[in-house]
């Protein structure tokens, strides 16, 4: 088994790491333990700010800093940045472009025990229907530092959606390229393609090993950047393999399933199934269960696949 | 401030009013009585306060200010227009589709807005990033912005007065243009914030209240005072009369979001007129 590293410890760590460059400022809202902005604190106490539980006034001062040409990291959970302060990140960050990164922490269902007051499954859909904001996924540690590279390299509003479970290590830290809306093929098949995000990148990978056991070729591609979608890989997708399944830990409704299906509608229709939560709220248990009782396993992306493929015509 | 200076921020001020009345005029919508009622704090932030640069709206160490009560673009734009930073001929073009006048002020479109603000109380928790952000590092710039006294009801504004007196921002300085009025009517019917000095207080900031917010002399009095106060954010609440300089918009919340017609319009510039003719007059008198 893969090691486990949360994606919201890769991020602290990597802002602990990228910090060196004077003109980041991190904010926090009363939850820096949490998402991991205190690792950048410890070392950068003079450009961190806790803005307390103040989730909106947060967003709209993370605009304020970015208009000093500043490149401002704001933390809180993700129910918190893309339910509570949602319009401040609309109107305050995204309408003038400014540069502030959102890192959002305890994204989907895995939160676990909180429950669903605290499992954002919306948040996809909240921020990339905004103009100006990209939707950054990131599948593992490896992937989560790349990320905030990227999002420091790119000027503009980035909403960065990370976990609060442990998740195996996919890449390697030594190879691994990140390229800013590029999906990533992780392993080539012929029958059916996987398209995965986040946590759920490593069961599609399983999805695909269950598959050929039954004789299925199953490619595995892992989404990071959610907006802006990379067209180019999903209609080489459909071409290739004729029939697609969509993986995330997120609301059916909107996410990346309907980013996917945007493509394929206009461009290349092919038969889509999708897997995620089902469009109902969350409840409180441990992670792994919740995952496996709201259907985000590998064995449902596999069944779902075997559907998909059943579709075509 | 000698009578020179003072009669010339009043023409200037009068300028402004008569350029608020005809963008409203030729967009046949806006927000004309807020606009009117802080044309004077506009006027003395602009002409007389602000280390600001009209040839280059970006230079790093400028003052920044920030709309927090975004819906008074015809102020600020007829204020920035006659500072030198566009054309005062473009103010027609304000809410029309082929003008970079945004109904709400863009800092993408407009040159010298700072900041993009229209939704309330989002304005002054970025003026707190601004001043938070000199902080940091150390700059010496400072950061105004202008809330309104309906605006106080968005919880927002409350947090974002927490942050900054929390973080102890001297070099922000804030203006609440307390005219008493907000869209329905008037704000103690509506949703009454009163008493907000006590509650500015209460958050830890220097309040100073100006009973005639409309008095240009006593407004340019309060940047030093809010200079002198180290620690702690300063406050300025100014009593204002809504719709101000036009007589028969003054104190009707009807004239918070309407356009006047030809007529109305004719009357609002003759008497604006009479009043730069008076002014006028005292300067060379």
């Amino acid at each position: 088994m893969a090691k486990k590293i949360a994606t919201r410890q890769a991020y602290g760590d990597a802002l602990a790491e990228f910090g060196i460059d004077k003109n980041i400022v991190v904010l926090d809202a009363d939850l820096s333990k949490s998402t991991k902005t205190d690792n950048f604190k410890q070392v950068y106490p003079e450009r961190f700010v806790n803005m307390g539980i103040a989730e909106a006034n947060m967003m709209s001062v993370a605009a304020g800093i970015a208009t000093t040409g500043k490149t401002v990291f704001a933390s809180t959970f993700a129910i918190f940045a893309a339910g509570r302060a949602c319009e401040q990140v609309r109107n305050s960050i995204c309408y003038p472009k400014l540069n502030v990164k959102i890192g959002a922490t305890h994204a989907g269902i895995s939160v676990g025990e909180d429950g669903a007051s605290h499992q954002m499954i919306e948040d996809i859909a909240n921020m990339k229907t905004i103009p100006n904001m990209s939707v950054i996924s990131p599948a593992d540690a490896v992937e989560t530092r790349a990320a905030v590279k990227a999002a420091i390299d790119y000027n503009g509003p980035v909403y960065l959606r990370l976990g609060r479970l442990g998740v195996p290590v996919i890449f390697d830290k030594d190879t691994y390229v990140f390229e800013w809306g590029k999906g990533v093929m992780i392993s080539d098949g012929t029958d059916v393609t996987l398209i995965a995000t986040g946590l759920m990148v490593h069961l599609a990978m399983e999805a695909a090993t269950i598959l050929k056991e039954d004789g299925i070729s199953a490619r595995v591609i892992n989404i990071h950047t959610i907006k802006p979608i990379d067209k180019d890989i999903i209609i080489k997708a459909c071409k290739d393999t004729g029939a697609i399944v969509t993986a995330e830990e997120h609301n059916v409704v909107n996410g990346l399933g309907s980013s996917v299906t945007d493509v394929t509608s206009q461009h290349y229709p092919i038969p889509v199934k999708m897997v995620g939560v089902e469009d109902k709220f969350g409840k409180s248990g441990k992670p792994e269960l919740l995952l496996e009782e709201y259907g985000l396993t590998a064995i449902n992306i596999a069944d779902k696949a075997k559907q998909a493929i059943a579709m075509k015509k | 401030m000698d009578k020179k200076t003072l009669l010339k921020l009043q023409i200037t001020a009068t300028k402004v009013r008569k350029n608020i009345v005809e963008q409203v005029f030729s967009a046949s919508s806006g927000h004309p009585g807020g606009s009117l009622s802080s044309a004077d704090v506009f006027t003395a932030l602009y002409f007389n306060e602000m280390n600001i640069d009209p040839t280059n709206p970006k230079k790093s160490d400028r003052d920044r200010f920030v709309l927090s009560k975004g819906h008074c673009a015809p102020g600020l734009y007829a204020t920035l227009a006659e500072r030198g930073y566009f054309p005062v001929s473009d103010l027609k073009g304000f809410r029309n589709i082929n003008s970079y006048l945004q109904g709400h002020p863009s800092m993408k479109d407009v040159p010298g807005v700072d900041m993009s603000t229209g939704s309330l109380g989002q304005g002054i928790s970025a003026a707190v990033g601004m001043a938070i952000s000199g902080k940091i590092y150390n700059e010496d710039y400072r950061v105004y912005s202008l809330l309104g006294d309906g605006e106080l009801e968005e919880g927002q504004v409350w947090e974002a007065m927490m942050s900054a007196a929390h973080y102890k921002l001297d070099n922000l300085m804030a203006f609440v243009d307390n005219n008493g009025l907000q869209i329905d009517g008037k704000i103690s019917d509506i949703m009454n914030p009163d008493d907000i000095e006590s509650k500015f207080k209460a958050f830890n900031w220097n309040v100073i209240v100006l009973e005639d917010g409309n008095d240009m002399a006593a407004i340019v009095a309060t940047f030093e005072q809010a200079k002198a106060c180290k620690g702690k954010p300063t406050m300025v609440i100014l009593h204002t009369i809504k719709g101000k300089g036009v007589s028969y918009m003054e104190d009707d919340y009807g004239w918070h979001g309407k356009a006047p017609n030809q007529e109305e319009r004719d009357l609002a510039i003759k008497e604006l007129d009479e009043k730069l003719v008076e002014l006028k007059g005292e300067q060379h008198g």
